[in-house]
């Protein structure tokens, strides 16, 4: 194919995960709004006015980061893994599988999709926030770039999760499992430096401890961890995770028999 | 040129299934080719690795001469496949299906939009573009996909069972449509278990059985080795039948019979025998679906 020709591809898949998601919005933007929406309430205002503040800034604006990460990843994720997974399971993905476009333009297709519900509802999640504090806004560039190297990662994290899963019940197991602990561990509602050592080491172990860090970095320029050293983990993986996905597609695991 | 240039091509499933044992298969450009066989005995793992939904283990494949191995983006686009099973988004509109697909082979919306009105007005679907595939009679879901298929203009359409479950006034719609497609130059594959299909489209066949294939000629030439024919006749009062049990006469009813009469026989013989029994004949007609009979002899075999 001609790069016109897959520009147009990639387009067409775009267009199709956009129409998707926006099509049933209730299911894909709504929720994940409320869910955020009830942290800000409980943890955020009923609890969080007990606590008191977290290097110098209120409990409330110290968690509005954290949990809008945790909307991205989630949802950067789950668009994927249930689009992708759907499309086997209908065997739509055959459409496709049967055409000229490139497994390249296929896997950049699909993240694409999933890295715009993630920044779609992260920038929701964001804008409720301000009902209930103003967070600042310390370097803008460095929130996009988290924005959207996360939303990647974990696009290509529900890719490979779809192309293994066999039945519905294995495109839940990721989330539950594993993304959601790590969520939660990963610095969303307290910074490593309130936990004794030995967990302090362990939660360096946690690659979403760098993203929700720098994260908060571009917001208040406070971070449990070097935001170099965050960008450079995030990289990496993205380049690992792309590659296994390419190798994937190329040898149709999970998708060719 | 070919079409399509099978060269021992072997197929072995994760399981250990054989599926192909080496088969050698030619398809010449411009051919109304069928692919017969019962079930599980290799045609769609044909039409998949044909289609890159099967991986091969073995041998070559090469569509209009492009290797699909060495090129297979080139290989494709010449392709259009009709599957077996409904493979489309079942929330999707049925003209957002048709230009999708048509932006996976890279032509662009304003092109996808123009070309899938034409097609869906051939296969009379364009009253339904707005409507949610799944709300489609089963007959209407099969010619949404062969409007998919034919986005692309292929040079080589696959249609694997494209009639089955399809009712008998559509199904002749189809057919005609197929003949003016072939005639038109597009070279056409064809799986199928109504053998009347083969016998009234195809030019050419191949028969294959448990990966094999085991026959492969004109579809006349196929028909010529049919050695009897079944009649079956009609007659004001059935009498004096043991007098024709030559022909293996099957009574139906009271004035109808089936006879097998061997093609070195004339037809003259056999009707002056019945009318020499005493029987008026009203009616003579073949039974029809000669192929079905030449299948399941080949078959046996």
């Amino acid at each position: 194919m001609t790069s016109q020709e897959n520009y147009v591809a990639y387009q067409t898949i775009i267009r199709k995960e956009v129409v998707r998601f926006m099509r049933i919005w209730t299911q894909t933007l709504l929720p994940p709004v409320i869910t955020q929406t009830l942290y800000f309430i409980i943890f955020g205002k009923f609890i969080g006015s007990q606590i008191g503040g977290i290097n110098g800034i209120s409990y409330m604006s110290f968690i509005v980061p954290g949990l809008v990460m945790m909307a991205i990843i989630n949802n950067s994720f789950a668009n994927v893994v249930s689009s992708f997974f759907g499309a086997k399971f209908q065997r739509s993905v055959e459409e496709l599988l049967v055409s000229s476009t490139p497994h390249w333009i296929i896997l950049a297709g699909y993240v694409s999709g999933g890295v715009l519900r993630g920044v779609v509802v992260g920038t929701l999640v964001f804008i409720v926030s301000f009902f209930f504090t103003v967070p600042h806004i310390y370097h803008p560039f460095l929130i996009i770039v988290f924005m959207v190297l996360t939303s990647i990662l974990f696009s290509l994290g529900g890719f490979i999760n779809a192309i293994f899963a066999k039945k519905f019940d294995d495109v839940a197991i990721f989330p539950t499992f594993i993304l959601t602990p790590l969520s939660y561990l990963g610095g969303v509602f307290y910074s490593i430096h309130s936990l004794p050592e030995v967990w302090q080491n362990l939660s360096k172990l946690n690659p979403i401890l760098y993203m929700i860090n720098g994260f908060r970095y571009g917001f208040y320029g406070i971070s449990d961890v070097n935001v170099s050293v965050s960008i450079l983990i995030l990289i990496t993986l993205i380049i690992i995770l792309a590659v296994y996905s390419l190798d994937l597609l190329k040898k149709g695991t999970g998708l060719r028999s | 040129m070919n079409a399509i240039t099978i060269s021992n091509l072997k197929k072995t499933y994760a399981n250990g299934t054989q599926a192909l044992k080496e088969i050698n298969l030619e398809v010449t450009a411009g051919d109304f080719f069928a692919l017969l066989g019962a079930n599980g005995a290799g045609k769609t793992t044909v039409i998949g690795i044909l289609t890159s939904i099967v991986n091969k283990t073995s041998g070559s494949v090469k569509i209009f001469d492009i290797d699909i191995e060495k090129d297979h983006m080139a290989a494709k686009k010449m392709i259009g496949v009709v599957p077996q099973e409904m493979n489309f988004n079942m929330f999707e509109q049925v003209q957002d299906i048709v230009v999708a697909q048509a932006g996976y082979f890279g032509i662009d919306h304003k092109t996808a939009i123009r070309d899938s009105e034409i097609i869906l007005k051939q296969v009379e679907l364009w009253e339904k573009r707005k409507s949610p595939s799944r709300t489609l009679s089963g007959g209407m879901k099969r010619r949404l996909m062969i409007a998919r298929a034919l986005i692309n203009k292929p040079k080589l359409l696959i249609l694997d069972e494209p009639t089955a479950g399809v009712d008998v006034e559509l199904r002749y719609g189809m057919w005609e449509y197929l003949r003016q497609l072939n005639a038109q130059g597009t070279t056409i594959l064809l799986t199928t278990h109504y053998l009347e299909e083969v016998e009234q489209m195809c030019k050419n066949a191949a028969i294959i059985k448990t990966g094999e294939i085991i026959k492969y000629d004109r579809v006349k030439n196929l028909l010529q080795l049919l050695e009897q024919e079944t009649y079956v006749v009609h007659v004001e009062k059935i009498q004096a039948i043991e007098t024709i049990k030559m022909y293996n006469p099957k009574v139906i009813d009271d004035t109808t019979f089936e006879v097998d009469i061997s093609k070195k026989e004339r037809l003259n013989d056999f009707i002056l025998k019945i009318s020499n029994a005493g029987m008026i004949v009203t009616d003579i007609r073949p039974k029809g679906n000669r192929l079905e009979k030449l299948f399941l002899k080949i078959l046996k075999q």
